[in-house]
């Protein structure tokens, strides 16, 4: 297990470093001058000049990586090109909001879709497994930012359940998580639909195989049989489909961030690109693609931990 | 056959369908079957002879589109396992009567260690799982696995073949069962393995006082291990018998051919081996007749219009055949 963590962990790294050099190649990608674009058209060439030199772009392409490499490793990721503030402090201001949310959609997502799918396989073809079925596919049809208005109009505006807007008053947790509730169903409840969906299918297929017919064979419960014996096999691509899904949730946040006016980086990030504010933008990109890096590293251990044979490298 | 007082299993008119799209496939037909106390009964038959179907009956474990007809009984030890409660059942399921099947490879599940499965199946012992463990221990290394303490932590990919079927074969025994069940038990391994493993569950059945049934295809297994042999063609008993008798006094002209195709039995040499012509009857649009008449070469005239009941050739030897009674 040791030998795999490390190995997994070596994986993780290198996609984070080769996920910078394309956002660096993106940067220069952008048709014309990014100091241009960034200060407009009535920029004198002097204040180009000391923009390009501010964010290091006077330089060769692979110093640039390198410089970016070496300043992420030292924690450095440059400052805001209109408040001078540092880059680092304003995520770590908004990456607490930002990673509330996704965790919140994906426990909605875990709470709600996992048991849904297991009840479809093992009720196959009755009245409840239709209806989910219904469900699961009208929750992948919304898009979140309609679940995000209507669940406002409803639960906030007409009901008033639930807070409207903000993240919560800072230090009072209670009320910070009742603020999470819309927020993340509207992140997660696409999540939902295709955690029942997906839960399902697999589980059906693991109830199909010889060592269930085994089990049953030997007289265990139906429920030993269902939430040890084939779950714990059935899950396993479902772990790994939440790794990934999970920089799905992120980047889902923005627009759960925007109706809700939450703070969070996916909103920093949008506002950032509108004013070209490339330090922000980057370090954004950059923090987001940690945190993708990160869940599917954690995913990945998960399934090692549930299967000896990705433990044992097999 | 009358019901001794020591039979495990007795199988009665047992008739199972399978509702499908194309229509009603009827995979058992009157199937009579009896496993006496302490003896090895074999099934033999070839692929889609409704082998498995009869076993998994025994058991329940049809798949949902199975229809067992109202008539059919399979009493095990006085009780009929077709009526019992799904709660009853499981009472019987892996402690009275336990099954080993084909293939050992997909037989375990993969991502629990052979301890805890096999631990699991002793979920109705009053007993620590220390003490289980224990049994565990002890049952693995009757079956001939080495250093079986340190292997309980193991997963099922860490065995070769042979050692999951050994693995299975222990976990089969460990409740002490009446009856033991194997599916082809060795049709998943190499040949120089078989060996070893049926005498490893013929020994062990005789040591715990367990019953057998046998299924396989291979006609040489069953004269080896078995007291007496069922042939199954089509979804019906077609002959059944004491074993040696069976094999030399074949009555059913499908028993004969099945023994003439056997390669092990044929000794002058040839270019090709010997078949039986014709293929099985389609059991959803089953013939008038005996249901082995289209392929028979010994057919006269009842065998197309009637079906033949089963007809005494001994004692101890049963066919379904014309021959049998007109001889």
């Amino acid at each position: 297990m040791l030998f795999y963590t490390i190995k997994r962990l070596g994986l993780a790294i290198l996609i984070v470093c080769l996920a910078m050099l394309m956002l660096l190649s993106a940067i220069h990608l952008v048709p014309g001058d990014p100091a241009g674009i960034a200060l407009g058209p009535r920029a004198t060439p002097e204040m180009r000049a000391e923009f390009r030199a501010l964010m290091g772009m006077d330089q060769p392409f692979f110093m640039q990586y390198f410089r970016f490499l070496g300043n992420v490793i030292t924690g450095d990721l440059g400052v805001d090109v209109w408040s001078r503030r540092p880059v680092r402090t304003m995520i770590g201001e908004q990456l607490p909001h930002t990673i509330a949310l996704a965790m919140t959609g994906l426990g909605w997502a875990i709470v709600l879709g996992i048991p849904m799918g297991c009840y479809s396989a093992v009720h196959r073809n009755s009245v409840l497994d239709k209806l989910t079925g219904v469900l699961s596919v009208g929750c992948i049809a919304i898009p979140s930012f309609i679940v995000g208005l209507y669940a406002l109009l409803l639960f906030a505006v007409e009901l008033k359940i639930f807070p409207a807007i903000g993240a919560g008053d800072a230090g009072d947790i209670r009320d910070q998580l009742v603020h999470l509730v819309l927020p993340g169903l509207a992140v997660g409840l696409g999540w939902v639909g295709y955690l029942a969906r997906f839960v399902r299918t697999s589980m059906l297929e693991v109830m199909g195989e010889n060592h269930i017919r085994m089990a049953r064979a030997y007289g265990l419960s139906n429920r030993r049989i269902t939430y040890i014996y084939a779950l714990k096999l059935a899950i396993l691509p479902t772990v790994a489909l939440l790794g990934v899904g999970v920089g799905s949730l992120i980047s889902g946040a923005v627009f759960a961030e925007i109706i809700f006016a939450r703070p969070g980086i996916g909103k920093m990030v949008v506002d950032a690109v509108n004013t070209r504010n490339y330090p922000i933008v980057m370090g954004g990109v950059l923090v987001t693609t940690m945190l993708f890096a990160l869940s599917t590293l954690i995913s990945d251990l998960i399934a090692a931990w549930l299967d000896p044979r990705i433990r044992q490298g097999l | 056959m009358n019901d001794r007082d020591n039979t495990v299993l007795a199988v009665r008119d047992l008739s199972v369908d399978f509702l499908t799209g194309r229509g009603t496939v009827r995979a058992l037909r009157h199937v009579d079957l009896t496993v006496p106390d302490n003896r090895v009964v074999g099934i033999v038959g070839e692929s889609g002879c409704g082998k498995s179907t009869l076993i998994n009956c025994v058991l329940r474990l049809l798949a949902a589109n199975a229809v067992v007809a109202d008539s059919s009984s399979v009493v095990f030890k006085g009780r009929d396992v077709l009526a019992m409660s799904p709660a009853d059942l499981r009472g019987i399921r892996g402690k009275e009567i336990s099954m080993v099947f084909q293939d050992p490879m997909t037989a375990l599940n993969p991502v629990i260690s052979i301890g805890t499965q096999m631990t699991d199946i002793l979920y109705r012992l009053d007993m620590s799982m220390a003490d289980k463990r224990r049994l565990a221990t002890d049952m693995l290394g009757q079956v001939g696995i080495p250093d079986p303490a340190r292997r309980l932590a193991d997963y099922p990919h860490q065995f070769s073949g042979g050692m999951r079927q050994r693995i299975c074969i222990a976990m089969a025994l460990m409740m002490n069962p009446g009856l033991l069940i194997a599916d082809e038990p060795t049709t998943a391994l190499d040949v120089t393995l078989e060996a070893q493993i049926i005498h490893l569950m013929k020994d062990l059945c005789a040591r715990f006082g367990c019953s057998m049934l046998f299924v396989s295809h291979n006609l040489g297994l069953i004269a080896e291990l078995c007291d007496e042999v069922v042939v199954m063609y089509a979804g019906e008993v077609v002959e059944q018998g004491e074993v040696h008798d069976l094999f030399h006094r074949a009555q059913h002209p499908y028993t004969r051919m099945l023994l003439d195709c056997d390669p092990a039995r044929i000794e002058e040499k040839r270019r090709d081996l010997p078949t039986i012509s014709g293929s099985v009857p389609d059991l959803i649009d089953l013939p008038r007749g005996c249901i082995f008449a289209p392929r028979c070469p010994q057919r006269y005239a009842p065998c197309s219009d009637t079906a033949p009941a089963t007809y005494d050739v001994n004692a101890v030897h049963q066919a379904r055949c014309f021959k049998v009674r007109d001889a």
